[in-house]
């Protein structure tokens, strides 16, 4: 069964890596919107009394984070499970010794991994292309990441288990997408978000990983308020994605 | 010994009865075909007795297991071709083949079975560039690839060309021959009478004859006076038509 799951997860890497979409959006894009914002964007790299001495760019390269972990959790994910249910892949896997659960551990693992290589990316270019400090508080980053990642997987997951089709996967997790990177502060970032805003922030998923991953970088723990919403989300969604999950 | 037995077998949907009442046995060894009309309930039969759905009633023995409970132990021992269920679009056909085999203990020789299927010269072509045939004999390949006691295959040759299926008919054999109990679902009388030993006839969720097509045919020949008689006159008889002579 060891090596049933290995293969498994070894056949949806190549798959994910074969789809060229998701390897350029959930994996390369925040990197490259990095490099993007500090190189084209005037005044990104200037220090500014607006955000309390710091340049945008080192308040942005949190919020990209926050976006990579965005595109792999309600983007590539519920689409790529609704897709395999739809097909019957699900079904038929069902009738196997291995059975479904394992595809879904299997993606959730390479949707995973993806997510970390799109956070080690953008954090490389942050340091090495524009010069920003790694994070102050490297564990409280850590829990953030890993906390903020797993809500917005067990948001996914809903996602997958409450569309019926493929193509409302994909529609319902773009109508989570956008809100969702709002609230994490993508046009509204750290110190500029207006006080309003921020509440209805602290109360998303991504919002608080956002923050708890902005604090963390400036050398504040994650807030206790951050880490509970983080934690509600993956227990809640969580848990509702289990019940309401169909395998066909 | 009995591979599978079934009967009084129940199934609802809601308000729809799928299977309102199904019995037979398939003896080890055989070769059963389960005919009837669109919507007769045979893809729910197999599913029924492949663990996939639990029934609302009667009883099922597959190897002396009940699906409903010994689920797990089947699944290691009953290969299932599924009507409708693909593939993800971009996976190479060896590794489907690969990753199937290994979910079993005692898988067959995939790059064999590849070969008997005609699908060698497209083993690296991804799922979804294969054409219609082609797609359902991985889909076979794939119910075979565990070494199954019992095979369940609905509409293996649906889709196929003439060949391949005569091709498919041929495998079907050589794995009964293995000792391997087929059981399986289609639409061709031609298929059902040059393959099966015995055959099932389901009509709006029940069984209306369980029978060897000879004697299914000479039956019917009785019934109605015939001189001669097809398969298929048999089977529109019992799925209450009238047969156009
Ligand atoms: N998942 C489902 N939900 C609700 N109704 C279903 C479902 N699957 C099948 N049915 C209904 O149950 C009945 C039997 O369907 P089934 O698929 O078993 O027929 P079948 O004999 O395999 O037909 P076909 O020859 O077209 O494949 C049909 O009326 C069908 O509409
Ligand atoms: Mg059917």
């Amino acid at each position: 069964m060891t090596t049933a799951v290995a293969r498994l997860t070894i056949v949806e890497s190549k798959l994910f890596l074969r789809d060229t979409t998701s390897v350029v959006m959930g994996v390369a894009f925040p990197a490259v919107l990095l490099l993007l914002l500090g190189f084209a964007i005037p005044g990104f790299r200037d220090a500014t009394d607006d955000l309390d001495g710091l340049r945008p760019i080192d308040i942005y390269v949190p919020i990209v984070l926050a976006m990579a972990i965005c595109t792999t959790s309600v983007s590539v994910l519920p689409t790529y499970l609704a897709t395999y249910r739809e097909r019957g892949v699900l079904r038929r896997l069902a009738t196997t010794p291995v059975g479904p659960v394992r595809l879904l551990g299997a993606q959730l693992a390479v949707n995973g991994v993806a997510t970390l290589v799109a956070v080690g990316l953008a954090v490389a270019v942050g340091t090495v292309a524009f010069g920003v400090d790694l994070p102050r508080q490297a564990a409280g980053f850590l829990i953030a990441l890993v906390l903020g990642t797993a809500a917005m997987f067990a948001v996914g997951l809903l996602i997958a288990a409450v569309a019926p089709r493929a193509k409302t996967a994909t529609g319902v997790g773009m109508l989570v997408y956008f809100p969702m990177l709002f609230f994490a502060g993508v046009w509204t970032p750290g110190p500029v978000m207006p006080d309003g805003l921020r509440r209805i922030s602290d109360f998303t998923p991504l919002g608080a990983a956002s923050q708890a991953m902005q604090d963390s970088w400036s050398g504040t723990s994650p807030s206790a308020l951050h880490l509970v919403v983080m934690v509600g989300y993956l227990l809640v969604a969580g848990a509702l994605a289990a019940r309401l999950f169909r395998w066909e | 010994m009995p591979v599978i037995e079934i009967s009084n077998l129940h199934k609802r949907y809601g308000e729809t009865v799928a299977v309102s009442d199904v019995s037979f046995t398939v003896d080890s060894g055989e070769i059963f075909g389960i005919l009837g009309p669109n919507g007769a309930g045979k893809t729910t039969t197999v599913e029924l007795l492949s663990g996939l759905r639990r029934r609302d009633g009667g009883t099922v023995r597959v190897l002396g297991k009940d699906p409903d409970h010994d689920g797990a132990a089947l699944r290691e021992l009953v290969g299932v071709q599924l009507q409708e269920s693909e593939l993800p679009e971009r996976i190479r056909v060896w590794e489907a083949l690969e990753l199937y085999s290994s979910f079993y203990r005692d898988p067959a020789d995939w790059r064999e079975l590849l070969d008997v299927l005609g699908l060698s010269a497209r083993h690296n072509a991804r799922f979804g560039t294969l054409s219609g045939g082609q797609k359902q004999r991985l889909s076979i390949a794939l119910a075979l690839v565990g070494n199954p006691r019992v095979a369940v295959l609905d509409e293996l040759t649906t889709g196929l060309d003439p060949a391949a299926r005569r091709e498919t008919w041929a495998l079907i054999e050589s794995v009964r021959n293995r000792g391997v109990t087929v059981l399986l679902v289609t639409h061709f009388m031609d298929e059902a009478e040059r393959l099966c030993d015995r055959i099932a006839v389901i009509d709006a969720g029940r069984t209306v004859a369980v029978d060897t097509p000879a004697a299914l045919i000479a039956k019917v020949r009785a019934e109605r006076g015939l001189d001669r008689a097809t398969l298929e006159d048999a089977y529109l008889a019992l799925t209450g038509h009238e047969i156009g002579v």
